[in-house]
């Protein structure tokens, strides 16, 4: 029980321990996070000015395409698991994940799995292009051939997901320590129990989606072809009652991160814990019934409109109750600004103003001018890149020292955020006011009339891009050469995790915890 | 909620090993699909590795356990990491009964020129929703020269007189049987009464086979004098897809229970205590009787 | 109000527009536009101010929301020498804020309910438009008029390719605009060929995915002559940000003036179909029906795209029976994107280019089509 990671190559390889599964996870999934943000330097580039000057138009799609496949199943997705990996066991006291083998082969589906995707962009006729929502027929009948490869790809890497959450789940409900009741969880690990549930109710039903995919392109069946009874618009069904939920797998165990570090630099307990657990279900369980906000402009009968379209505002409810308390967190506490809290500040402002983007979104007849415009793109970003991506960076400056025993340079992390701070915003909220004008999303070219604020855009972009690579040059020096950190690392924060030594042993928690 | 001292495995070559199993044959399958004459050897290694680590594997949780290495908490952990993989399973057939749901009651009526899609008719005149849906669209509008081409018949209750002919019935009556044979051999089990487990399991499997084979018996039926085929159209299309992945299941089950059949007999495995192994599989089981019973219904007499 | 904003944003970005004016502009579009456009239908008014309204709503919910934070910022910061409150619970205060945000949005969601089934009553119409989406064009079709015809992109490669200067209109210009009247409740029925597009005119808060099979319809009532211009809004393959939409909207006498033209102009053609070509003649147009038509996906060389389109240079078809060729053009190869250019294209326009891809690239057969053989074809002779 008391042996330390093996030596060499193998310890990686063969591990099962939580840790090293989720430092794994993190690399990965900031390399993908690097591959993504080439393939939109590539979209950028091309839109910087109007006219085709770089790429083809076809070639442009694949890396539409590529970009938004890499980020969400590449990026986003498999840092949260890895957060979880490490963090999830520190904070329950237990002393690893409740299935540390499984744990290891979700992990390694991953990285076959991309390379299978990536590989597609050598392939004759190209990667796929038609879009990360690759709507029928355009992926089945009008597909270039290696549609098959990225079907299957999709297939294992919701395997990974499944196995991932369900992983997740047995470790919470089966594995706290003595006295760790449900309410005493930390809001992280309430977070991610919900977003496993909504991971194993809802990669199903993608690889559900891609299978009858396949049956289209290879076997003559007709599920997405009016001709023989089906409907293109079935896929679009199918595709966002996942797809809906998987933004929310997105955010929620964002939230999770923002809880645990606001208390702490504000020196004040997290307000309305458990309003904020029920919020979290609530979103998760509305989730489950607006998906056809996606699909206002299909011609669903009026009704469902209707529907599809107060259930969608109902989300801003639960979701404000969360900024709130987040805000009642900050107000009358002692506040300091390290890099994580800063990222949680600037996550709590930019999310909220791409959900005003979603409130907009949601009114259906607005909609039909917005949909599939820079607005919505404008939207999903700031929800996901200040959202997604600023969460999980603050995480990473919280936890680091944790997980290294070192302390990251502060100034380089201060540079890094005001750098990707001015950088988003210069690259993002222009495109709010492209898309207001008219501009379609998915296009090479444009009118003229959008030129200046594409320009900005693509200006912000590099900005954005520039300032990742701060941070990758702060987390490496960090683990080479940082300051040794305290146990404590912070002035007094709340959790399981601080009790452990710095740098966490290899095994922590192999005896449970005394719970207050 | 007993914490004790917790068994971290030591590493395992297991996890990447099945990694690049798996890879390798959806890989080799994609290849094979794509008409590259490399793909079903890709496919073939792909599977055996695959196979072969899922035999070490299970071999080595097996071992664990009869060495006692198992605590109590881990065998919670697999009880629930069982029962969250067969609620994936459900969500994974969701969106195929959803599929039909959408088919039967929206898409087809709409295609016909009812009701929101009162303009549809324009694309396709003549056309009718009808289920099974014998005549499709492109049926109605082009006549011979169609290349979407319906059913000769459909699968649906042929009436009370072809009742006792008809293999569907048989089949959820064998599968129901068996959902109550494999309860037996639980209950058996748990009652130390090996021989009737070893019976009861044995019977169960030899149903799970039965339905197999009487559903290849069907699909003979349905292609060759039915006409009915994967590219029937949309009745076609959804018969297979949900009747085909159901028995892709049912093969699975099977094979489970089988080798807890073997686990049985060769090696003695089981007590009445501590049978998880067993108890996964008939869960599985259950859950795949259910889903026929599903089938059954919207696929066969509602069909 | 907006003015001023307009003005602060133009201010603010002077760096880009010193960059931007380095290049030539045309002066005439309009530059930084950065709102909706009201448009010219009673929806589109109504649409624009239910997002203006939405707007406000979430701008005041900012301010306060944003306005506390930053005061509990700037006031309750360590290095005041603040020491923390404890309290972390208020029940009054938590239903408050359930309550407030599910009230605004019931003041928000009755007006958009309101516009919505406004927007999906699309009876008693007095024009009906059958609109078609191809991979890359639109058809129109006038019901009850026998007028059809297809609308498609015209700026010049080199403008695309940045050797030539481009126009106002770049990407938003078509051969043949669909030509509407004004203050008549229009209909538009909208479906697909091939794979989904979506018809966008932002003027008339129009846009409705054309879904290949099935048709969905919208409607507008156009209340100012003049000339307006969208884009496809769905992904729908290669050249999907190049099929632009363009209506004319006309007073009812210009309009049914173009009808008769067009009505003219179809009969013309039905005349030449019985003419026969010389093949030079025949070559010619075959050249530029191809750069029209076909060039998007076989490419201007005949090369095509490898995997994806078919080269027609040294193609067994182009070099094979010509009867074949024919039928590939007219009635296309079913379940691929070679649709059938039978309905798209004149029976001039296919022979010629069947005509030109014999001979063109090398392939060298010198045989030729002619219009004649065209429509036997179709009629299955
Ligand atoms: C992390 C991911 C994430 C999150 C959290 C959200 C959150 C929301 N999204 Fe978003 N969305 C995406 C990712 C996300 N979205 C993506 C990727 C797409 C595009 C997919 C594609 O087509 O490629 C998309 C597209 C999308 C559409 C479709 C647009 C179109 O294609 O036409 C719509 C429409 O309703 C929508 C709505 C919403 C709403 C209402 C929320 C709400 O959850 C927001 C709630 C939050 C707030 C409202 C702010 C805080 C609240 C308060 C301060 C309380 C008071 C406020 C009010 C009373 C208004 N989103
Ligand atoms: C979590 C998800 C996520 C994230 C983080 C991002 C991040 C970014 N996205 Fe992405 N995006 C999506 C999800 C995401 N996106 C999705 C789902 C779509 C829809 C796809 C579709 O339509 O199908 C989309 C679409 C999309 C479009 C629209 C494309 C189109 O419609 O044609 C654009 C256009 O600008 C864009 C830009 C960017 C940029 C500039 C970033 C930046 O934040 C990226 C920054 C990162 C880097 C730049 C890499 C790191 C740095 C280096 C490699 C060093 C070298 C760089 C320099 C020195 C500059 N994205
Ligand atoms: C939207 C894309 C697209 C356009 C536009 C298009 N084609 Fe095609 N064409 C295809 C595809 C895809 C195929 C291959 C079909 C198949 O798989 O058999 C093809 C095949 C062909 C072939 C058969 C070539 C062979 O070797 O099999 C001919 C001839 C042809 N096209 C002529 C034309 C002509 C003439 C036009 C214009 C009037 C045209 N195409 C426009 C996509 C297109
Ligand atoms: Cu047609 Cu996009
Ligand atoms: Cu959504």
């Amino acid at each position: 029980m008391a042996h330390g990671p093996a030596k060499g190559l193998t310890r990686w390889l063969y591990t099962t321990n939580h840790k090293d599964i989720g430092s794994m996870y993190l690399w990965f999934s900031f390399a993908m996070f690097f591959l993504g943000g080439i393939f939109a330097l590539v979209i950028r580039a091309e839109l910087f000015q109007p006219g085709l000057q770089i790429v083809e138009p076809n070639f442009f799609n694949q890396m539409t395409t590529m970009h938004g496949l890499v980020m969400v199943f590449g990026a986003v997705m498999p840092a949260f698991v890895g957060l979880a990996n490490w963090m999830v066991p520190l904070m329950i006291g237990a002393p690893d994940m409740a299935l540390p083998r499984m744990n290891n082969w979700s992990f390694w589906i991953l990285p076959f799995a991309f390379a299978m995707l990536s590989s597609t962009l050598f392939m004759t006729g190209g990667a796929p292009n038609f879009g990360w929502t690759f709507y029928a027929p355009l992926s089945t009948t009008y597909a270039p051939p290696s549609v098959t490869f990225f079907i299957f790809a999709i297939h294992i890497m919701g395997a990974s997901s499944i196995m991932g959450a369900i992983n997740i789940i047995a470790t919470i409900l089966n594995m706290r320590a003595p006295g760790m009741t449900l309410m005493k969880m930390p809001m992280f690990v309430w977070t991610w129990l919900i977003t496993a549930f909504l991971l194993i109710a809802v990669m199903p039903v993608l690889a559900g989606a891609v299978t009858m995919m396949l049956m289209d392109i290879h076997f003559g069946t007709s599920f997405f072809d009016a001709a023989g009874g089906g409907d293109p618009v079935l896929f679009q069904h199918v595709f966002w009652f996942f797809g809906h939920p998987e933004v929310y797998i997105m955010i929620l165990p964002a939230f999770g991160i923002v809880s645990a570090i606001i208390p702490t630099f504000a020196r004040k307990p997290l307000f309305g814990y458990s309003s904020m657990v029920y919020a979290t279900a609530a979103i998760a369980i509305l989730s489950f019934v607006v998906w056809a906000h996606h699909m206002f402009t299909v011609g669903m009968p009026i009704a469902g409109e209707l529907f599809f379209m107060w259930a969608t505002m109902l989300i801003s409810v639960p979701t404000g109750v969360k900024i709130f308390n987040w805000v009642a967190t900050m107000f009358k506490g002692s506040m300091t600004f390290e890099t994580p809290m800063l990222f949680s500040i600037a996550f709590v402002i930019l999310f909220t103003i791409g959900g005003f983007s979603g409130v907009m979104l949601a009114i259906a007849p607005a909609d039909f001018q917005y949909h599939d415009t820079y607005f919505v793109v404008a939207h999903f970003h700031y929800v996901l890149v200040p959202g997604a991506i600023f969460s999980i960076t603050a995480g990473v400056y919280y936890w680091l020292p944790k997980w290294s025993g070192r302390m990251y340079n502060e100034t380089m992390g201060k540079v890094h955020f005001w750098l990707a701070f001015i950088g988003l915003n210069v690259t993002f909220f222009p495109m709010h006011f492209s898309g207001l004008a008219g501009m379609p999303r998915r296009i090479p070219d444009y009118n003229m009339m959008f030129a200046d604020w594409n320009m900005i855009s693509s200006v912000g972009a590099v900005l954005f891009g520039a300032a990742q690579l701060v941070f990758l040059y702060n987390v490496i020096s960090t683990i080479l050469s940082g300051k040794k950190a305290t146990d404590e690392v912070w002035d007094n924060p709340e959790g399981l995790e601080w009790t452990v030594p710095s740098p966490a042993p290899y095994h922590t928690f192999t005896e449970p915890p005394a719970i207050k | 909620m007993s914490a004790g001292t917790y068994y971290v495995p030591e590493q395992s070559r297991l996890p990447i090993w099945a990694s690049l199993g798996l890879f390798l044959t959806v890989f080799g399958a994609a290849n094979w699909i794509n008409g590259n004459a490399k793909g079903p050897y890709i496919f073939l290694v792909g599977g055996l590795v695959f196979a072969t680590v899922l035999w070490s594997w299970f071999s080595i949780v097996i071992s664990e356990n009869m060495a006692g290495k198992n605590s109590p908490q881990l065998k919670r952990s697999y009880v629930m990491g069982m029962g969250w993989f067969i609620f994936s399973e459900v969500m994974f057939f969701a969106a195929f009964f959803g599929a039909l749901f959408y088919i039967r009651n929206l898409a087809l009526p709409w295609l016909s020129g009812v009701g929101d899609g009162a303009d549809n008719g324009l694309l396709w005149p003549g056309f009718e929703a009808e289920w099974p849906l014998l005549t499709t669209p492109d049926m109605a509008v082009n006549g011979d020269a169609a290349t979407n081409i319906g059913p000769g018949q459909s699968m649906s209750f042929p009436g009370w007189e072809g009742m006792l002919g008809w293999l569907p019935l048989w089949n959820t009556l064998i599968l129901l049987t068996s959902s109550v044979t494999v309860h037996f051999a639980h209950s058996a089990v748990k009652n130390n009464n090996r021989k009737g487990f070893n019976i009861w399991l044995g019977l169960t499997v030899v149903l799970g086979v039965v339905f197999l084979i009487l559903q290849v018996e069907e699909y003979i039926h349905a292609y060759h004098e039915l006409g009915l085929t994967l590219q029937s159209g949309i009745y076609g299309t959804t018969f297979f897809m949900l009747t085909g992945f159901h028995g892709a299941h049912v093969t699975i089950g099977t094979l489970m229970l089988f080798i807890m059949l073997m686990r049985s007999l060769i090696k003695g495995h089981f007590k009445p205590d501590d049978n998880f192994g067993f108890e996964a599989a008939s869960w599985y089981w259950h859950f795949v009787d259910v889903v026929w019973v599903g089938l059954f219904f919207v696929v066969y007499i509602f069909g | 109000m907006l003015k001023t904003a307009r003005r602060l944003c133009a201010w603010m970005l002077g760096f880009t527009c010193l960059l931007a004016a380095g290049g030539a502009l045309a002066e005439e579009v309009e530059r930084w536009k950065f709102n909706m456009t009201p448009g010219v239908t009673p929806i589109s008014q109504n649409v624009y101010s239910l997002h203006m309204q939405i707007f406000w709503w979430c701008v005041a919910i900012g301010v306060v929301v944003f306005g506390i934070m930053f005061v509990s910022m700037f006031l309750h910061r360590k290095s005041r020498g603040v020491k923390p409150a404890n309290f972390h619970e208020s029940t009054l205060l938590e239903l408050l804020w359930t309550a407030i945000p599910f009230a605004i949005l019931i003041m928000m969601g009755i007006p958009a309910s309101k516009t919505l089934i406004d927007l999906y009553d699309t009876e008693k119409s007095e024009v009906d438009v059958l609109i078609t989406g191809y991979q890359w064009s639109w058809k129109y079709e006038i019901l009850g008029e026998d007028v059809s015809f297809f609308s498609k992109l015209t700026t010049p490669t080199d403008q695309i390719e940045g050797h030539a200067s481009k126009g106002v209109n770049y990407l938003l210009e078509v051969d043949e605009p669909l030509v509407l009247p004004v203050n008549k409740k229009i209909r538009f029925l909208v479906t697909a060929n091939d794979v989904i597009h979506s018809w966008w005119v932002p003027a008339f808060a129009v846009k409705r995915d054309a879904i290949p099979g099935f048709i969905n319809d919208a409607w507008a009532v156009i209340t100012e002559p003049g000339i307006y211009r969208g884009q496809c809004a769905e992904l729908c393959g290669k050249d999907h940000g190049f099929m632009p939409v363009v209506v004319e909207a006309k007073s009812e006498a210009d309009y049914q003036a173009w009808l008769a033209e067009k009505k003219a102009a179809a009969a013309a053609i039905a005349e030449l179909t019985e003419k026969p070509f010389t093949f030079d003649e025949l070559y010619a147009k075959g050249e530029e029906v191809y750069s029209r038509s076909c060039a998007a996906c076989h490419l201007a060389g005949g090369q095509g795209v490898p995997g994806v389109f078919p080269a027609l240079k040294d193609s067994p078809v182009a070099l094979g029976d010509i009867n074949h060729h024919i039928d590939v053009v007219v009635n296309g190869v079913a379940g691929t994107a070679m649709q059938a250019f039978g309905e798209q294209l004149s029976e001039v326009d296919i022979a010629a280019v069947v005509t030109y891809e014999r001979t063109a690239w090398d392939n060298n057969m010198g045989d030729l089509a002619q219009p004649i053989d065209i429509y036997n074809h179709k009629q299955g002779k």
